[in-house]
């Protein structure tokens, strides 16, 4: 096991080299650079650009370099923990997205754990319970939550929330504690904001995984193995969670490693709705104004979380099948 | 069907049957060709000119149609009035219950050009006097139609996940069946890049590819761009099923005996492997169009896709950004209703063509 776990380690460098390395020439792509924009900026202003300030600026920021070697800056720097300096906010990229950063981990974990609490039991009920009402009732919620993008419910609930319970559901802390230090009562206020978000964002996550896992243990339930456990006299509920289900599981753990893409994904843009102090918002911001660290370092971190991600389900899945393991 | 009616039925056919017993996906080929007819024939289909604005009848209310006046068959809706709340004098709108907007069908109204080409006024519903204003869901903050320019905006959004679904199928055929057939280091290489491209977060790369594009650009150009930045990162699951697909053939009996016989590389994969999998690609392509419809969607949403004066649902929900304007217009989240239904319709569709696509399976 330790092993394959430093194997795995091992292939995943290449691979966040190579992210690294798409995000940096996708974000060199666009036409212009911070200064150019800064420059439009200020002449939309009606302020006179000066030529050598703007030069200045260039050489200051590293600008004028060409991208490789602005890479390398840059890739050095981000590899013992300095992500460069963000032009539009005027200070260091690190204490800009260490909050957003994980905030964005908290949301996408606390969404993926209930993912999997709501779609488990819901999959497990809709396969044993098949062709009832209820089944129908879930499956119809799966394709409504399919079909529905996220942000479009995240719309409707800030109607609903308006309209109804005159609050805004945006956000993910009271005023009080926006700009508060860490405390306990910090803590109650976050966890009482998130569920919104956690909510909207899994729908979707929710409504694939139950399909899944209703599948998969349909598949398991008319195995001879079921019916040997059946006449031995094993209790229907041990006979379910002890043998079929842990079988059906397999898939269900293996999805994890794009789930997390996908939950990375719709996060950006439920955030821009809802105005969560997430990566989201300030990521679009960064890509609109060329900050390029900004963006470059949101999106290697929002990228190396699911590549993370995929490790996990990989761990995960061998721990659960051997045959993977060993291969 | 008789027995032997059935044992000599084409593949097509036997395909047919089998998708026509999903009911679900009956409703759901239906809805779907409906809404490509209307986004077809969105300018005599709307009752108005999606670009006509009215400042004094900003944010107009819905209006109910009514079918029957009396015991009479006449289409009519009440005309509203602006009015000022007596306690907080908001301007407000109240409905009119003297005056009626009578609504005909294939009226004369606002003047378009079907297509760019043929020219019309010819309206497929209408008040019965041109200069009348009928909102049957509601007026933006310009005062325009909604309806007329949800109607439009289904040419953009329906149409790009046609064309993006298009340039995924030619990348994903090609290096779905070069890994599939020639399996290898080909194989190796493109598993490699489509493992890569999966792991990426999506919305952040088109983020960052929609980003890259000018700000000058003109509509068309953006359009044709969003829709290759979304199929570049879309194309990965149809090249799946086919390089699956291709792999599954490779040791099939006709295959081998298409080898024996001499035939060129080509002959087998186009001649051969490519029909046998037809029906699997039709299923698969089904599934990928709501994909890029909610993509699109997405992207024009966040501003960096289609923007105005170009039409989408997704430039359309751009109005409704923020809580103020869904407080004071919740029908601006209505061309949202109208991407959960398409995308709903085209999932139903596609998993009765899956199932339908292998018609000898049970």
């Amino acid at each position: 096991m330790g092993r394959f776990i430093v194997r795995r380690l091992a292939g995943m460098v290449p691979f966040i080299i190579l992210v690294s390395i798409t995000v940096f020439m996708l974000i060199k792509l666009t036409p212009g650079d911070f200064v150019s924009n800064y420059a439009a900026a200020l002449a939309a202003a009606g302020e006179t650009v000066d030529d050598a300030m703007l030069a200045s600026m260039r050489s200051r920021y590293g600008l004028d370099q060409p991208w490789l070697v602005q890479y390398w800056d840059w890739i050095s720097g981000v590899a013992v923990g300095d992500f460069g300096y963000s032009f539009q906010w005027q200070q260091p990229v690190s204490g800009l997205i260490g909050e957003r950063m994980g905030l964005t981990l908290i949301l996408s974990v606390s969404t993926l754990l209930f993912t999997w609490s709501v779609a488990l039991p819901i999959g497990v009920y809709s396969a044993v319970r098949r062709y009832s009402i209820g089944d129908y009732l879930f499956t119809f919620i799966g394709f409504v939550g399919l079909a529905v993008p996220g942000f479009l419910l995240a719309l409707v609930l800030m109607y609903v929330g308006v309209s109804v319970f005159h609050a805004d559901v945006g956000g993910l802390f009271s005023s009080a504690y926006a700009d508060a230090p860490w405390s306990w009562a910090r803590c109650v206020d976050l966890a009482q904001h998130l569920w919104i978000p956690i909510i909207i964002l899994g729908t979707s996550g929710a409504a694939s995984l139950i399909r899944i896992m209703r599948a998969n243990l349909l598949d398991q339930l008319h195995q001879p193995y079921v019916d040997t456990a059946r006449a031995k006299g094993l209790s229907e509920f041990t006979l379910l969670v002890r043998y079929p289900i842990r079988v059906a599981l397999n898939p269900f753990v293996s999805t994890l490693g794009w789930v997390l893409p996908n939950l990375v994904s719709g996060a950006v843009i439920i955030s821009v709705v809802l105005n969560l102090p997430t990566a989201g918002p300030l990521l679009l911001q960064a890509l609109l104004g060329q900050d390029q660290y900004l963006a470059g370092a949101f999106l290697l971190l929002l990228c190396s979380l699911t590549v993370i991600g995929t490790l996990l389900s990989d761990i995960l899945l061998a721990l659960l099948d051997p045959r993977i393991r060993f291969q | 069907m008789m027995a032997g009616g059935l044992a000599t039925a084409s593949q097509a056919k036997l395909t047919w049957l089998r998708f026509r017993r999903h009911r679900m996906a009956m409703v759901g080929l239906g809805i779907v060709l409906l809404m490509y007819l209307v986004a077809l024939f969105a300018e005599p289909v709307a009752p108005f000119n999606p670009d006509k604005s009215n400042a004094r009848l900003v944010f107009h209310p819905p209006q109910m149609v009514q079918f029957f006046d009396g015991w009479a068959f006449s289409p009519h809706v009440l005309a509203y009035r602006l009015a000022r709340d007596p306690v907080t004098l908001q301007p407000r709108y109240v409905a009119d219950g003297s005056r009626k907007v009578r609504l005909r069908f294939f009226v004369a109204g606002d003047p378009y050009k079907l297509w760019g080409l043929f020219d019309g006024t010819i309206h497929l519903i209408g008040p019965e006097n041109a200069g009348d204003t009928v909102f049957i869901l509601g007026a933006d903050r310009q005062g325009r139609d909604v309806l007329s320019r949800m109607i439009h905006g289904a040419r953009a959004s329906l149409s790009i996940g046609l064309v993006g679904v298009s340039i995924s199928l030619v990348l994903g055929i090609t290096l779905g069946g070069l890994s599939g057939f020639f399996g290898g280091r080909v194989d190796w290489g493109v598993q490699r890049v489509i493992e890569f491209i999966i792991s990426l977060p999506t919305i952040p790369i088109w983020l960052a590819l929609a980003a890259i594009l000018p700000k000058e650009w003109s509509p068309m150009a953006i359009y044709f761009t969003i829709t290759l930045i979304i199929s570049l990162v879309g194309w990965t699951e149809l090249a799946r099923v086919v390089r699956g697909r291709f792999l599954a053939l490779r040791g099939d009996s006709f295959v081998t005996a298409a080898w024996l016989d001499g035939c060129s590389q080509g002959r087998i994969i186009f001649r051969h492997m490519l029909p046998s999998l037809t029906s699997h690609i039709i299923a698969a392509v089904t599934l990928a169009i709501p994909n890029m419809i909610l993509a699109e969607t997405a992207l024009s949403f966040l501003g960096l896709g289609l923007k105005p004066p170009a039409i989408s649902w997704g430039a359309l929900l751009r109005e409704a950004q923020n809580v103020q304007s869904i407080a004071a217009a919740p029908w601006l989240l209505l061309p949202g209703a109208a991407v959960a239904l398409t995308v709903l319709a085209l999932n139903f569709l596609g998993d009765g063509l899956r199932d339908a696509a292998d018609p000898y399976a049970h």
